[in-house]
């Protein structure tokens, strides 16, 4: 099986401080995979270094067996790896809309042209309603996003990073902050649109992770302490001490 | 074809139906504006024209891109000598018409944006709105040392009548000029309103928003930003060559702080939020310099006023206290809002009428000569030696104020009361008695 992602002894350091020790780790084409850990553990800052926001101090990031630690962030993504922010991270002053096809806008080949006119081209308002709907937003395409709802701006956040239709999908606590029925609905969605898809998740939730995760990675300190299937997680001796006891599993 | 393509198809075949309309009005107005004015009017109409396409030019960054700039007269100046140099070459031979001058200002400006523009726009806010301002003081310097192309204090200037005619068109009556600074206006703000709706348009209003997350959608937020630049460049240069045309004559005060500090004003106190909002502010803006300086000394005065008045009452401009009656007009209840308006305009023209008059008579008294006692005064003869204009303008002034106070509360709940219907209206709930 090919790795989508494949990281080999990645370190970052801020000043003296070292946030991420040295972690390996291969993730499989069209899996579930998701990082857990304790807070403070470098579950965002090793996101913000596979997506190329933060540089790596030493060690590598390969996407589909290709070198892309130190790429800027928007070639990363037009190597087909889109991701979403665990702080809503949208266009507040735009319309449901207009943010969801400013994330089709690349995939659709307009490059940076003014002089065609958005609303002319059919391939990408298609693609932008096909999202909508899979986001539940179409009611509300019209209205500003930051006059919505918590968990509709969440919802919008995951449209934006799906609208490029790429093949690696990142999505930093996709669930942070809602409510019960909300978590399931988003469960739902995540599930239906990462179809066929590589899906890399952070969440804190362990009802959403050993629900959705083929596989977990367990990040403690800045390393990454086990890797394996839901079942054997819950089973590991080191993962529990990391969680200081069993409240994970009664969780799960 | 799902549910919401055929509402955006329809909505899309209505707008575009609706938006040909208003282009056409818009024509027709411009071709008829002429008609019904003097002289005088058609050169304040022309540097309207001119004042716009800049200030249009202008809101590309602010409004569009979120890019304040303190130095964008550099392009409009640029473009002006550029095209100042290009009728100076026709009057040697140089087989151009001299219609087309814009267009070359506009390549002039679109070249010193891109040059500019390619280390200026990688950040935005504050760092680029510094560099803006030091590029504007460094080319201001260079136009007074550089006498070969700015031509030093005196600036440049040429004579628009020794072209070739276009087509038996040969610019020596004010009329004609004004329908060539006419169709510039036009094709300019068509096609900067056609750049707004076009990808790179779109993606300068993502950066606005939220630079960072343009970045994790696969676009590099200083190419979007440099692309909406050297375009505002290009357009700030077309306005440029219609004023070269106008004037015949360039100076380092068409490219210095000042001049760049007025388009920004223009664009503001219009409204930076609408496309159309910099037309207004630049329309006021034109009238105030032209009309108003011709009536009163102290019009600088009041510009300042209103612009201070905008930015603390109306933060979405003229345009915005205009566009905040959109919500009424779809519950149709807009003619629910004629009476305590004019309620309003009472109390707002008492207190108009004292302040200014106080004004005026002030600056009167220390700048006229000794003995000069009387002036006029909204069409009424003051002498300002007795006391009974400053007691009673006084007393106008605080009457209007304190009815001011009495009618606001009355206003604004006619305004809430015809807005109702809507859950969420624009976030400017001002002060009704600015409209």
């Amino acid at each position: 099986m090919s790795t989508a992602i494949s990281l080999s002894d990645l370190k970052k350091s801020f000043g003296q401080m070292e946030i991420i020790r040295g972690v390996n780790l291969d993730i499989r084409k069209g899996e579930r995979h998701a990082i857990i850990g304790p807070n403070g553990a470098g579950k965002s800052t090793l996101f913000h270094l596979i997506s190329g926001h933060y540089q790596p101090t030493s060690g590598k990031v390969l996407l589909n067996g290709e070198d892309i630690s130190g790429v800027m962030p928007h070639e990363i993504y037009r190597k087909g790896l889109a991701r979403s922010f665990q702080v809503t991270n949208i266009f507040p002053n735009l319309n449901v809309y207009e943010n969801i096809r400013c994330g089709a806008l690349w995939s659709c080949d307009q490059g940076y042209s003014f002089w065609r006119q958005v609303d002319d081209l059919e391939d990408i308002n298609l693609k932008t309603e096909q999202i909508l709907e899979k986001i539940n937003l179409t009611h509300r395409y019209k209205v500003s996003a930051s006059l919505m709802s918590y968990a509709e701006q969440r919802a919008l956040e995951i449209g934006i990073t799906l609208a490029g239709g790429a093949q690696v999908i990142m999505l930093d606590e996709p669930t942070a902050g809602m409510s019960i029925g909300e978590t399931e609905q988003a469960v739902e969605l995540i599930r239906s649109v990462t179809e066929d898809k590589t899906l890399v998740i952070v969440e804190h939730d362990m009802g959403v992770v050993f629900d959705l995760a083929d596989r977990i990675s367990v990040l403690v300190y800045g390393k990454i302490i086990a890797t394996d299937s839901p079942s054997a997680i819950r089973s590991n001796k080191l993962v529990q001490e990391a969680y200081l006891g069993t409240e994970m599993i009664s969780d799960a | 074809m799902s549910h919401l393509t055929r509402i955006c198809r329809a909505e899309s075949v209505v707008r575009k139906k609706r938006l040909r309309i208003l282009w056409l009005c818009f024509a027709v107005i411009l071709l008829a504006l002429p008609l019904v004015t003097s002289n005088f009017g058609i050169t304040i109409l022309t540097q309207i024209c001119v004042a716009s396409v800049f200030a249009l030019a202008y809101n590309m960054l602010l409004g569009q891109g979120g890019m304040l700039s303190f130095g964008h007269a550099v392009y409009f100046g640029l473009g002006g000598y550029a095209s100042i140099h290009l009728m100076e070459l026709v009057g040697n031979g140089v087989p151009v018409p001299l219609v087309l001058t814009p267009l070359f200002g506009g390549l002039f400006g679109l070249i010193a944006a891109f040059l500019i523009g390619s280390f200026s726009t990688r950040r935005a806010g504050t760092v680029f709105a510094m560099i803006s301002f030091g590029i504007a003081e460094l080319v201001a310097a260079s136009a007074i040392i550089l006498v070969s192309f700015f031509g030093g204090e005196e600036g440049v200037s040429s004579d628009r009548t020794m072209g070739p005619a276009f087509f038996g068109y040969e610019m020596i009556p004010q009329i004609e000029v004004y329908y060539f600074a006419a169709v510039w206006f036009f094709l300019a703000t068509y096609a900067m309103y056609h750049f707004s709706r076009s990808p790179a348009g779109r993606l300068a209003n993502a950066v606005r928003d939220n630079a960072e997350r343009t970045q994790f959608i696969g676009y590099n937020p200083q190419k979007i930003r440099l692309v909406s630049f050297v375009a505002s460049g290009f357009f700030a240069g077309v306005a440029g060559g219609i004023f070269a045309i106008q004037y015949e004559i360039v100076t380092d005060s068409n490219l210095n702080t000042a001049a760049s500090g007025l388009v920004m004003l223009q664009a503001y106190i219009g409204g930076i939020g609408y496309f159309v909002g910099p037309v207004i502010g630049a329309i006021v803006m034109t009238l105030l310099n032209t009309v108003v300086s011709g009536v009163t000394d102290l019009w600088l005065l009041y510009t300042g006023l209103l612009f201070i008045g905008t930015v603390l009452l109306a933060p979405n401009g003229l345009t915005g206290l205009i566009m905040m009656h959109t919500d009424a007009y779809h519950n149709r209840k807009l003619a629910t809002l004629i009476k305590p308006y004019l309620l309003g305009m009472l109390p707002l023209t008492a207190a108009f009428i004292g302040v200014v008059s106080l004004l005026e008579m002030f600056s009167h008294r220390n700048e006229a000569a000794v003995g000069d006692d009387s002036m006029l005064l909204f069409y009424i003869d003051v002498d300002i030696s007795t006391w009974f204009p400053w007691v009673g303008f006084t007393l106008l002034s605080l009457l209007g104020l304190a009815g001011l106070r009495v009618v606001i509360p009355v206003v604004r709940a006619s305004w809430d009361a015809a807005n109702e219907m809507q859950i969420l209206s624009n976030s400017t709930i001002n002060n009704e008695s600015d409209s």
